[in-house]
């Protein structure tokens, strides 16, 4: 169920499209940011708010890689290897982020704090290697720089 | 390789004009205390048309990859038409390499909402969509914040300025798809569908949003325009290169010493991009190989960058092209491979599936790379990746197959050694012809 506010922005954002279908991006997004992921259950909920078969509803969580079907851990940690970044050793990065967390890339802790997994290019190339936390950027990533930052999240 | 710096400490003699170096910029006072919106001030006093035929004259071309002049590209909207027309201003920036559309989003939104209001005003649209990606939500909050001062102001809305003229202009935030930066995926996925490429034609100008006529312009585009408008397309047309004009954000990632995004004419020599504004390779290093403008352009050998420069024409006779300007500078000691291996690996990721060439032919050529990376490769996969990649280009529905496969066939044109030196010692012993 969308909250109050989220509601009122429902009601907002409908007058920019001319199709209800158009909505299914931003209400699945106002969904996850409430929930912390897109359950079967919410996916129904949204069909039935915007008109739209169920099917499609899944159809589009999977097709999107930022939208969650399961929950993530309450951190999670989205490191890029792709070239610009692997030229400039995030490797390391992914090394270090594995054993200081004691998980591989893909994982979510069994405390659900944590989800580290690979991603393609943010966009950072140029302050390369990084990673997110959310809507965070973290850039120029050191070894020291990923302890520090594991350290005030933790 | 041999390569002289040509100036390591030289310091730029441009101008910034896309990224000016003004302090506050991206609030709407500053923008406007510095000649914002003069130029879509100016517009409204011109016809629609003028305003078109001065873009086309000034031969600003695409900023998205693919230099299509945009001029042209505005013409193709029907003018009688009782459909609503759209615009979109494309900033999926996915394309690995590339991140100089978020430093526009970052300090000059205010450049591309003018932009987008011209662009509008010229084709005679009344809706726009800023298509960001997902990942950029930082990026999206600064990009309503300065749309809702502009708002406000009144430059955008219903009767513009008290102009019969108006426009709404909206945020759509991706989801995290490659895919949908390509234009028809990125209007399937502004239609709340999955990032499909549609097939063509019908093209955008025909039949786009919902049916009706749409043009998509990059994000960096569109900040074109106003300078257009402001200074004339004449003066547009005598900065750098005379056939692909204008300003230019190059984004210089990889093996440099000052990675970022820079702001130069168009047509600077590579070798100048790099030891000039990008202050040279770290350790003195040579330079191995370049990949220019994002990852689906053709890789360049160090040893070949003398006279190769920034423009259309320039890339393409060094086999390559400009694509979206995002300039990866690998050292000596580069392993391609992995490289190439990894390139792979995204596109296999960031294909839609629809086309069988595409789908399974970038899990091939990941695969078979991989071989390769582990010292494992046989020496008949050479001609099998080139194979692949050939049956790929051109037999798709998007150009993502074609993206997938340049890559492959440059690198093994360029740089087939880097393959042979990956054969499985085992393998190497025996003749091709003889494993099959
Ligand atoms: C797979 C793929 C991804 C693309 N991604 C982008 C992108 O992120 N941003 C962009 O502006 N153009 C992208 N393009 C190019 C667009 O389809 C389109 O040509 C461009 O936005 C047109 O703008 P322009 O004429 O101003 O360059 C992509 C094309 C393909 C095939
Ligand atoms: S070429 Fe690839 S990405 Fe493009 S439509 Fe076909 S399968 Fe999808
Ligand atoms: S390659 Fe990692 S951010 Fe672009």
């Amino acid at each position: 169920m969308l909250n109050e506010s989220n509601k009122q922005k429902l009601e907002e954002l409908k007058k920019r499209y001319p199709t209800l279908q158009a909505l299914v991006l931003p209400v699945l997004w106002m969904v996850q940011e409430q929930e912390g992921y897109i359950s079967e259950e919410s996916m129904k909920y949204v069909a039935t708010i915007l008109n739209v078969p169920y099917g499609h509803i899944l159809g589009v969580v999977t097709f999107y890689t930022m939208y969650h079907a399961k929950p993530m851990g309450k951190y999670h940690i989205e490191v890029c290897t792709n070239v610009s970044c692997l030229l400039r050793g995030c490797d390391k990065i992914v090394g270090h982020l594995e054993n200081k967390l004691g998980m591989r890339m893909g994982e979510t802790s069994k405390d659900k704090k944590w989800t580290i997994s690979e991603v393609e290019c943010m966009g950072s190339c140029g302050t390369a290697p990084m990673f997110a936390v959310g809507e965070e950027y973290y850039e120029n990533l050191t070894p020291q720089k990923v302890d520090e930052i594991l350290d005030k999240l933790r | 390789m041999n390569i002289n710096p040509i100036d390591s400490e030289g310091k730029s003699s441009w101008d910034n004009i896309i990224l000016p170096n003004i302090p506050d910029l991206q609030g709407i006072q500053t923008y406007i205390a510095n000649g914002g919106y003069e130029a879509f001030k100016n517009a409204l006093e011109m016809k629609p048309e003028a305003v078109t035929d001065e873009v086309k004259k000034s031969n600003l071309r695409g900023r998205g990859g693919a230099c299509f002049p945009t001029g042209l590209k505005w013409t193709f909207m029907p003018k009688q038409t009782t459909k609503v027309k759209y615009l979109c201003v494309n900033g999926d920036e996915s394309e690995p390499g590339t991140f100089k559309d978020r430093q526009i989003f970052e300090s000059n939104p205010h450049l591309m909402i003018e932009g987008t209001l011209i662009a509008c005003y010229a084709m005679g649209i009344n809706t726009a969509y800023i298509y960001i990606r997902g990942e950029y939500g930082r990026w999206i909050n600064i990009v309503e914040k300065a749309l809702a001062e502009a708002y406000e102001k009144g430059f955008v809305g219903e009767k513009i300025l008290g102009k019969d003229f108006s426009t709404n202009i909206y945020v759509h935030k991706g989801a995290g798809a490659y895919i949908c930066g390509e234009e028809s995926a990125l209007m399937n996925s502004i239609e709340g569908e999955r990032g499909y490429p549609r097939i063509k034609p019908p093209f955008p100008a025909q039949y786009g949003l919902w049916g009706c006529p749409t043009t998509i312009n990059n994000v960096e585009t569109i900040c074109n325009v106003p300078l257009i408008i402001k200074n004339g397309w004449e003066w547009y047309s005598k900065i750098g290169a005379p056939k692909h004009p204008g300003p230019i954000l190059v984004g210089v990632s990889g093996h440099v010493n000052k990675p970022g995004v820079y702001e130069m004419p168009t047509g600077v020599p590579l070798l100048e991009i790099i030891y000039k504004w990008a202050g040279g390779v770290p350790g003195n290093k040579g330079i191995k190989a370049v990949i220019p403008g994002g990852s689906s352009t053709m890789v360049v050998r160090g040893d070949q960058l003398e006279g190769v420069k920034m423009d259309a024409d320039s890339m393409k006779a060094a086999g390559s092209a400009v694509g979206t300007a995002g300039l990866i500078v690998m050292d000596e000691d580069t392993d391609l491979i992995k490289v190439l291996a990894r390139i792979a690996k995204f596109y296999y990721h960031e294909s839609c599936g629809q086309c069988t060439p595409c789908r399974e032919g970038t899990g091939w050529l990941w695969k078979t790379l991989k071989r390769f990376e582990k010292h494992e490769g046989r020496l008949q996969d050479i001609e099998l990746l080139m194979d692949i990649a050939n049956n790929i280009e051109g037999n798709t529905i998007c150009a993502l197959g074609d993206a997938a496969a340049w890559p492959i066939q440059a690198m093994i044109r360029r740089f087939r050694e880097e393959f042979e030196k990956r054969v499985s010692p085992k393998e190497a012993r025996v003749p091709a012809s003889a494993v099959a």
